[in-house]
């Protein structure tokens, strides 16, 4: 889905908005003000949603915090029989397979935000852009199932074979790297079209400048264009990881549900989405609830500060003098 | 590297990289697509679009239930985010020089980024633990939340669109500024909203974590909100995990279905905007 960060610019939107209550229209009465109060009250709305997530998830896995304390990080033990939670694995699981995830898409993704930035003509960037952007929109369970019936048999009977030797591991299509192929085709989108819209950023004259000194098509692009975009793509890139680190259908379906930590990217996995879409519904102990509610927890806390950084970067590609409408 | 053969060379490679990397972007997509032609249309069927599923061994059957459970579930989200994110977007985009604004618009392109089953895990606090059943309410709740952060910003882009002299104008006929956004303002930002709310829709419909311990599954109709409901994404997910063939089956149809659905949507959410995109 298209992300809507980025398309702001406090300062010219602050300067117009105060026009309204001030030089057009004061608010002479009831119903402007009450007008005002309502749709300040939905707005409000947005702000407790997200502080009762966090109090709301703070509170369910209030058990298993005062149990395991920080332990629960570092444990390798999953055992709802006996009671005892350590959270390591699906941790190491979820990191490692984003992390693989951003190595396959990133360089795609930054390649395909350059064409259709800087290297396409405008019916081009419209309708392969789309194409892309569609890719964002096909649900996570229907990669799943691509994945279960397409990829993993493709990587068990094809691919892996071909890397054992070098990885380790067996060749079964159910691991770490059919999740991470998989997480990369979901944050490809994501992405392609926010650092396509940072470098869209860029003023146009530091192009022109690098053009008129005489430089080619792609020194234009390394020069003018990637320094200003830096951080915006950065912010990008922490955004395709936030998305991937919380992702959990199609993952869960193909990283092979094994809670074991192995450094081979052949070996079946899991991530901390993915067991607590297994084993919410059916977790029969209150603390075996409270050890899930905390992955969540950690989940939506990473998630969140990872969501703010990358905001803030992208943001500050946006405040470039200049072309201030392209944002 | 500096002889202009070589400066160009170097371009041309670089172009060409560029190029093929979205090729392999779109195989996947191709790839995706093909797939659920090959295997989803075989197993279409009418008999999908009306029956309820069968037992396992038993041949037919199919996911009408889920088909109206999705709906259901869309309507009860759309029923909370709707009011919520449209007038949210309107105050951010007609009040919204302020500290509190900033807030809001932080914590809306924040709650975009959770991921969808802490989501659920939410949703399952507040309505399964207090009403100590599943339900499609709970099921409808996730799914605003994941629609919310879409509809606000949405909205208020294509509010701070609207030309202030159709404001003014407005005023002019000395028409309170309260009516003044209801019926100019939102009026003419309606189809860039219809947008956004469509791409919210679709990407509602198509979620599965959210709904996996809030809204559950059932294999039998279901019309009541406060019962456990079927819908297309958990039908899928079941079958797809599921051992048996004809399940396998019936799970690429639905996904045939769902993806049909979702991209329908988007395109004609596209189509809104490409219309008015020409206008301006």
């Amino acid at each position: 889905m298209r992300f809507t960060v980025g398309r702001e610019s406090d300062e010219r939107d602050a300067g117009r908005l105060r026009l309204w209550p001030a030089a057009i229209g004061a608010e002479v009465n009831l119903g402007d003000r009450l007008f005002r109060i309502l749709t300040a009250a939905f707005a409000a709305l947005i702000v407790l949603m997200l502080a009762a997530m966090a109090i709301q998830m703070t509170r369910a896995s209030a058990l298993s915090l005062s149990r395991f304390g920080f332990g629960f990080l570092v444990g390798t033990d999953w055992d709802p029989v006996r009671e005892s939670f350590g959270a390591l694995p699906f941790i190491y699981g979820t990191i490692a397979s984003s992390l693989l995830a951003l190595i396959i898409a990133v360089p795609i993704s930054l390649a395909i935000a350059i064409y259709l930035s800087e290297l396409s003509a405008a019916p081009v960037r419209r309708s392969l852009g789309f194409v892309v952007e569609l890719l964002a929109a096909i649900p996570s369970v229907v990669f799943g199932l691509w994945g279960v019936f397409v990829l993993a048999p493709l990587l068990r009977d094809r691919i892996e074979p071909a890397l054992v030797p070098f990885f380790g591991g067996t060749a079964n299509g159910f691991d770490l790297l059919a999740a991470a192929i998989i997480l990369a085709i979901m944050i490809l989108p994501t992405i392609s079209s926010v650092s396509r819209d940072v470098m869209a950023a860029v003023p146009k004259s530091q192009r022109e400048g690098a053009l008129a000194l005489g430089a080619t098509r792609w020194e234009t692009v390394r020069v003018a264009v990637l320094p200003s975009a830096r951080s915006g793509i950065v912010g990008a890139i922490i955004l395709g990881l936030g998305r991937a680190l919380g992702e959990t259908m199609a993952v869960t379906m193909v990283i092979g549900n094994r809670g074991e930590i192995s450094l081979s990217i052949l070996d079946p996995s899991y991530s901390m989405a993915a067991v607590i879409a297994n084993e919410y519904t059916e977790a029969t102990g209150e603390l075996h609830l409270a050890a899930l509610s905390e992955i969540t927890l950690l989940l939506f806390i990473v998630t969140l500060a990872l969501n703010a950084a990358a905001r803030f970067l992208v943001w500050r590609v946006a405040r470039l003098p200049g072309e201030k409408n392209r944002l | 590297m500096n002889s202009y053969l070589g400066r160009k060379t170097i371009d041309i490679v670089a172009r060409s990289a560029c190029l093929a990397a979205l090729l392999v972007a779109i195989v996947p997509l191709a790839g995706v697509l093909f797939y659920l032609g090959a295997k989803g249309i075989s197993g279409l069927s009418w008999g999908l679009f009306t029956e309820l599923p069968k037992p396992v061994g038993e041949p037919g059957g199919g996911f009408a239930n889920a088909i109206v459970g999705t709906v259901i579930l869309v309507a009860i989200a759309c029923s909370v985010s709707l009011p919520v994110g449209v007038f949210a977007g309107v105050y951010l985009a007609e009040f919204g020089g302020n500290r509190f604004a900033k807030a809001v618009r932080f914590s809306a392109d924040v709650l975009s980024g959770v991921p969808s089953i802490a989501v659920g895990v939410f949703a399952y606090t507040i309505f399964v633990l207090s009403m100590r059943r599943f339900s499609a309410l709970a099921g409808g709740f996730a799914l605003s939340i994941i629609m919310l952060p879409t509809i606000t910003r949405t909205t208020e882009e294509l509010i701070k669109l609207v030309p202030d002299s159709l404001r003014e104008a407005g005023l002019a006929l000395g028409i309170p500024k309260w009516r003044v956004i209801i019926s100019v303002v939102l009026r003419t930002g309606a189809p860039g909203i219809t947008t956004g709310i469509m791409l919210a829709v679709a990407r509602a419909a198509g979620e599965t974590a959210p709904l996996l311990f809030t809204a559950l599954n059932n294999r039998y109709w279901s019309l009541d909100p406060i019962k456990p409901i079927a819908s297309l994404p958990v039908q899928i997910y079941t079958y797809a995990i599921s051992p048996f063939d004809d399940w396998h089956r019936q799970a690429w149809a639905a996904a045939l279905v769902l993806v049909a659905m979702v991209l329908v949507l988007n395109i004609l959410a596209r189509l809104i905007t490409y219309q008015r995109g020409g206008e301006r």
